[in-house]
């Protein structure tokens, strides 16, 4: 009987949050700090001609105004792994500030003004003059959508079938096109950084998804060996996959501060967040799909279009999932990308399925009425029994069972399918429902416990904790094998010191480095059963470690729990006071053999005031089934997110940019519109658990992206059963409802 | 944030003569909008003069209506009660603006004089004639859907942001200033923003160093029939995309007349006196009040990306004078 | 700058903290060089929320760095002069304080920057997220946009200010129960405005959503739609509103109000959707 797993435990870190004492990366405080702030530019593309830092430098508590003239440049670029996993090394060419007279988009960092005060440097930072020979540029995707090329990364995306002959032949056909605007992450907390050397050691406190990601990037950009790179990020105030590259500001951090021999501080702006890291990219998407009059689909063409910058590739996998989501014989899926002047895309929350999937899902309801069929009984005809693509078993996959537990709850049977057929007063109501998919990822990860004498455990790994309850999971998780209560137990991570993990992305945190800490756990066990049976009247003597478990500071027969040694005297005998183990945790060669998704089918109401087009997501259902839910309190936590960010997503986030510049014109709050607390009502969530034994040992998949993957085309296809209007455009403003 | 001299005024008359004194002093009293603009580098004063201590916050009753000090903060406006019985259209504007947070920050006088939010203008690296007179406009062919459908000049197609402002129109207030000469003189608030034409960077008719001391409202009979209607992205902590503040006069169920002032339209809250016109002496139903908002935007000139405003500002003065005939905030 | 609720504190914490504290941390204190009575002093600072081993670990980290010199060739600026200073006197927590400020410095640059209290955050800075809401003389204001100077004889009540010594405010406590949070970030600011809302409540105070404004009551109980309203200037962008609102629900009321929005589906639910299917996969 599990003590913790699967029970509610609130935030480990939770004190440390509401008390405001929790230390984000801009918060340490160091002796002899300056403050840096950076200079943007203003034309899109073309070379700085001239660059006067005279009165900036004359400014009262001016340390030094750092330009491409006088920053040191940066060395050789290293191998970066990314997440999500799937994706390959790649080489580095991303953006590093200050290091030629190029401009490649707009917004780019030109200067960076070092001061004593912060008022000093963001006033002087304003007397940096740029002079510019600007060249043609181009920030439409629409205008350079006809020379997309498929990315030279990752698997070529050969069709199945024949989709174009089949589409031809279907008897019922939709094709319609759908596009997301530029969307960024805007995460609460600004990136930020401050940075000192010792000699040739650096330490950075950086707000970051991958600790490890930033040493490795540092080390090669000045040229000292990774351990002299120390990397520091205890708490990060949300990121969505905004800081899982080290973007250029570490490194411009780290450069000022070995240049001044002291500490360092930069603080993004909001409006540098735009250009400061990456963003989902516009994407725009054809799909074609073809059914029988039965509604069976006999050929699926999905193909996207989103932008990358010009001077690196950038691929979110729009498509993927589309070629696993429904059994269908002829299929192509190709995603296809395409340059502009901007700075390089990145993964943003359920990245390329969110998007992929909007299309995809909207398709399916357009589909759906195509047919006079239930949308959700269009889902079911189309069923993948087994992975379409591989043609492999699913590890576990109760999608059948979120559709209909879901519809059950939601009251789906009662809806009529014509559009505006439901009222409330004045409002229009609508219905719409979607699929939800995203993988069960699992990647290499390393854990260190210590156990002591004492009853208590200090666990370390360098992973991060973005909001998701990272802190709080691997503490049960430890707490649950090491047969500890959760209060003798102590996770830490976010530091270079603690052993590898990977990036906190791609909702793979829970399987890679919870599997480490369970497999350390269990690894401790181990350790205490050799060291127990060194003596020969051990009553464990004929055990094996799998025969073992720990609680309340014995280690115990699973199978006799009166059989038993006492640790603390274990420990005592062996002269120790505490023993180490550090476990590397790697995906299994099982997994080789199924395919492994995790899904949900997302319910939404919605209600449209029909006089000014506004409209309001006044239910969501959550259906989930990804694996085994290990803390139900942060899984529902991290379900209401993702509905919350399918709301922003489908109603209201879009990056504005006036193409005539190539610059973004909202980079702010007050015209980048995410959700207000006034947006949200009530959000449910139904976890349809999965014993799923192939995954990884704790049987968990991801669910931070899986949340939020169907809920825009819910919302849209809710849209259109309260209107009967199909916005394919997001987002969906009151404008385009009238 | 260019470095500026900070003065804590004593007295009305000191306040006034500071900034009169020196072209580039400006007052703070919430700083809601000016410190966020001098953090942007669109306003660059060096000097600041702190009224917000000045005993300009007194909110009360005179022969003819309301007095409603300047200095008197938004929130403790909106939930005066004197305000709220009388007075409900000029709450429910109030409160239909920006966040408790700021409401408690900013001023009466502040939001009369709080700018636009085109992202032009915020954007110091944009053309932008009113903050930068001759260097253009950006929104004129570029992004305008927030933009102005009514008297907007080839200089400045920028719209007043605000929510109060629009009550007070309909509410025919007028704005008591201090000049310099220590003078007061009243300018009814129709009168106290400014169409762009060929000085975009006037906002409104007040002098340099003129400090607005109150806002008074006259008696009306419109606190029982009368709405704030704002149409925005979101649902809450947004500008306006449309606002309507309606307000009507009734005996039985005809208008005996009508107040409709439309915000985030035009330079200023744009008060129809056609769609009053439209109202006075008719029934209240819908016919009247579509033909009213026919009337009022009767004279739109939307620009590219703002077309749908016709079309909602129809829909809105419909749907708030529907709301306020029904009683609408009493 | 320690106030004086928090010297309490560590008197109050001075016989809790020994249990609290694990060997490694016991090795880190020595490391520190923290003995007797400044460890007393250090851990009844760290220890008094009850927040345990993640301040203290971070503010052993700052006390590392406490002793970090800079080397003689450091580059400091030539001119380093304090413009347009500015004195201010004011009440923080409870604690008067004095600063000279720089004209331009708004107050959640000198909480943070200056005064060491980072619990204040800094998510826009342009008054668009909520994120630095602290309450001055009893309102919540935004410190992002308002001038330090501007805080003359004020009384500024911020996140750190707020729980009484080992205890939480009620508002912080709820805010847990109910996971209003995920990345923290936004926090701060969402109970410093939840704390000043309520007070707002009980005066009366009206919102967009309230209706029939003219008829104005004293100690109004908020439904959720207020509180949402009321609490919109106040992002989150983990989205965790739902408990927020929960929270808020719950302090004002108190008592229990929330119903749980979450279930694991039972093996009877499963069956009975899928009888017609005769399928599953899922396991219970």
């Amino acid at each position: 009987m599990a003590r913790y797993i699967g029970k509610e435990m609130s935030r480990v870190d939770g004190v440390a949050k509401v008390t405001g004492r929790a230390k984000y990366a801009a918060e340490f405080k160091v002796p002899n700090l300056a403050y840096g702030f950076i200079v943007l530019g203003d034309i899109a593309k073309g070379t700085i001609k001239s660059i006067d830092t005279k009165e900036a430098e004359n400014a009262p508590g001016v340390v030094r105004v750092f330009t491409h003239l006088n920053a040191p440049k940066l060395g050789p670029k290293a191998n970066s792994e990314y997440a999500p996993p799937e994706n390959s090394r790649q080489q580095d060419k991303s953006f590093r500030a200050l290091q030629s007279n190029r401009i490649l988009f707009n917004m780019q960092p030109v200067a960076l003004v070092v001061a004593e005060t912060y008022e000093q440097a963001r006033y002087a930072a304003r007397l940096v003059k740029a002079a510019y020979t600007a060249e043609k540029h181009t920030t439409d995707t629409e205008s350079v959508r006809a020379g997309a090329r498929l990315p030279a990364q990752g698997r070529k995306p050969t069709p199945r079938g024949n989709p174009e002959q089949a589409f031809q032949n279907a008897p019922v056909k939709i094709e319609a096109e759908y596009r997301i605007p530029i969307e960024h992450h805007n995460p609460m907390e600004l990136h930020a950084a401050i940075a000192f050397w010792e000699g040739e050691k650096l330490t950075i406190f950086d707000k970051t998804q991958e600790v490890y990601g930033v040493r490795r990037h540092l080390a090669s950009s000045f040229n000292v060996p990774e351990e002299n790179v120390s990397v520091v990020s205890p708490f990060v105030g949300g990121a969505f996959g905004s800081s899982l590259r080290p973007n250029y500001y570490p490194s411009l951090t780290a450069m000022a501060a070995r240049e001044l021999k002291r500490p360092v501080k930069i603080v993004y702006t909001r409006t540098q967040m735009y250009t400061g890291h990456g963003y989902r990219p516009y994407t725009i998407q054809k799909v074609s799909l073809g059914a029988e009059s039965s509604g069976k689909l006999a050929s699926m063409i999905h193909e996207a279009v989103h932008n990358t910058s010009s001077f690196e590739e950038f691929n979110d996998n729009t498509t993927g999932f589309t070629r696993q989501v429904y059994a269908c014989p002829n299929l192509s899926a190709p995603t296809k990308i395409a340059d502009t002047d901007f700075n390089t895309p990145t993964w943003m929350r359920a990245p390329g399925a969110v998007s992929g999937m909007f299309a995809l899902e909207c398709a399916m309801d357009e589909l759906a009425y195509q047919l006079k069929v239930d949308p959700l009984e269009l889902r079911l005809i189309n069923y993948a029994e087994t992975d379409p693509e591989s043609g492999k078993p699913w590890s576990s996959k109760a999608l059948r069972e979120c559709y209909r537990l879901g519809a059950e709850k939601f009251g789906w049977k009662n809806r009529k399918m014509e559009p505006r057929s439901i009222r409330d007063g004045r409002l229009l109501v609508g219905w719409g429902m979607a699929t939800g998919v995203w993988g069960a990822f699992q990647s290499p990860a390393s854990a260190r416990v210590t156990f002591r004498a004492d009853g208590t455990a200090l666990v370390q790994s360098a992973t991060s904790d973005i909001g998701p309850g990272t802190y709080t999971v691997m503490t049960m998780i430890a707490a649950e094998y090491l047969g500890l209560p959760a209060e003798k137990v102590k996770f830490e991570l976010g530091d270079t010191r603690f052993p590898r993990a990977p990036a906190q992305g791609g909702s793979q945190t829970t399987s890679s480095v919870g599997s480490a800490v369970y497999g350390a756990a269990l690894a401790i066990g181990a350790k205490l059963l050799e060291l127990a049976n060194g003596d020969a009247n051990s009553p464990l003597k004929t055990a094996t470690a799998s025969d073992v478990e720990m609680l309340n500071n014995r280690l115990r027969l699973k199978s006799d729990p009166s059989r038993f040694v006492d640790i603390a005297e274990v420990l005592k005998r062996n002269n120790l006071n505490e023993i180490t183990e550090t476990f590397d945790s790697r995906p299994s060669q099982e997994r080789q053999k199924y395919a492994l998704l995790a899904h949900g089918a997302q319910f939404v109401e919605v209600k449209v005031d029909p006089a000014t087009g506004t409209v309001r997501v006044t239910r969501a259902i959550e259906v989930t089934a990804c694996g085994r839910i290990l803390n139900p309190t942060t899984s529902h936590s991290q379900e209401i997110g993702g509905v919350v960010w399918g709301i922003g997503m489908a109603l209201e986030e879009a990056t504005e940019v006036d193409h005539r510049f190539g610059r973004i014109m909202n980079p702010n709050l007050q015209h980048y519109h995410v959700p207000v607390n006034a947006d949200v009502h009530e959000i449910e969530t139904i976890f349809v658990e999965e014993d799923d034994k192939i995954v990884n040992p704790l049987g968990v998949k991801g669910m931070g992206e899986l949340g939020m993957v169907g809920i825009p085309a819910a919302i849209a296809n809710a849209v259109f059963h309260a209107t009967g209007k199909r916005i394919r455009d997001l987002p969906i403003t009151p404008d385009k409802l009238l | 944030m260019r470095p500026f001299k900070y003065t804590n005024a004593t007295d009305e008359g000191a306040a006034v003569r500071a900034v009169s004194g020196n072209r580039e002093a400006k007052f703070l009293a919430g700083g809601t909008n000016l410190i966020d603009l001098m953090k942007e580098y669109v306003e660059r004063p060096n000097e600041l003069v702190d009224v917000a201590q000045l005993p300009l916050a007194q909110i009360r009753a005179t022969s003819n209506g309301i007095s409603i000090g300047a200095l008197a903060k938004n929130g403790a406006t909106a939930n005066h009660p004197l305000v709220r019985q009388n007075y409900p259209l000029l709450s429910m504007a109030i409160l239909a603006g920006a966040s408790g947070q700021l409401r408690n920050m900013a001023t009466n006088g502040g939001n009369l004089m709080q700018r636009t939010r085109c992202q032009y203008f915020y954007d110091v690296a944009m053309p932008c004639n009113k903050r930068e007179p001759g260097s253009g406009c950006g929104a004129l062919e570029g992004i305008n859907r927030i933009h102005a459908i009514f008297g907007w000049s080839d200089k400045c197609v920028a719209t007043y942001p605000g929510d109060m402002a629009n009550a007070l129109y309909a509410l025919d207030a007028v704005v008591r200033v201090k000049g310099a000469n220590g003078r007061e003189r009243t300018i009814p608030v129709q009168d106290f923003h400014r169409l762009p034409g060929d000085a975009p960077q006037k906002d409104n008719n007040l002098e340099h160093g003129e400090l607005i001391v109150a806002i008074e409202i006259p008696k009306n009979n419109f606190a029982a029939r009368s709405y704030y209607l704002k149409v925005r992205d979101r649902a809450s902590y947004a500008f306006a995309l449309v606002s309507v503040a309606a307000a009507l006069e009734t005996k039985g169920n005809n208008i005996e007349q009508a107040r409709v002032v439309m915000g985030s339209v035009a330079h200023k809250p744009w008060r129809s006196t056609e769609a009053e016109k439209a109202l006075a002496g008719k029934p209240a139903n819908e016919e009247t009040f579509k033909a009213a908002a026919e009337a009022a935007l009767a004279g739109a000139k939307p620009l590219e990306h703002n077309r749908y405003k016709v079309e909602l500002g129809k829909r809105a003065i419909v749907l708030a004078l529907q709301q306020a005939f029904a009683g609408g905030a009493a | 700058m320690r106030d004086k609720r928090r010297e309490e504190d560590s008197e109050i914490n001075e016989e809790a903290s020994p249990q609290e504290i694990s060997a490694d941390e016991e090795k880190l204190l020595d490391g520190l060089g923290l003995h007797g009575e400044a460890r007393r002093k250090f851990l009844g600072q760290t220890l008094g929320g009850g927040l345990g081993v993640f301040a203290l670990q971070l503010l052993a980290k700052e006390q590392a760095l406490a002793a970090l010199n800079a080397p003689p060739d450091a580059v400091f600026a030539q001119n380093a002069g304090l413009e347009n200073a500015v004195k201010v006197s004011l009440k923080i927590n409870g604690a008067a304080q004095t600063a000279e400020v720089d004209s331009r410095t708004v107050l959640l640059d000198l909480l943070r920057e200056r005064l060491d209290l980072t619990g204040t955050k800094k998510g826009c800075d342009q008054g668009q997220c909520g994120a630095c809401t602290v309450i001055v003389n009893g309102n919540r204001v935004l410190s992002c946009l308002t001038l330090a100077a501007q805080c003359q004889g004020k009384e500024v009540t911020t996140i750190e200010g707020l729980a009484n010594g080992d205890t939480l405010h009620p508002m912080q406590a709820a805010f847990i129960k109910h996971d209003g949070f995920q990345c923290g970030y936004c926090t701060p600011g969402q109970i410093c405005s939840a704390v000043a809302l309520l007070q707002e409540a009980k005066n009366g105070d009206a919102s967009h959503v309230t209706r029939n404004l003219r008829a104005g009551a004293r100690n109004i109980k908020l439904t959720d739609e207020e509180i949402r309203e009321r609490m919109s200037g106040n992002i989150c962008r983990c989205g965790a509103y739902p408990g927020i609102v929960a929270a808020i629900r719950e302090v004002q009321a108190g008592r229990e109000t929330a119903h749980k929005t979450w279930h694991f589906a039972t093996d009877e639910e499963i069956a009975a959707v899928m009888n017609e299917e005769g399928r599953s996969d899922a396991t219970v």
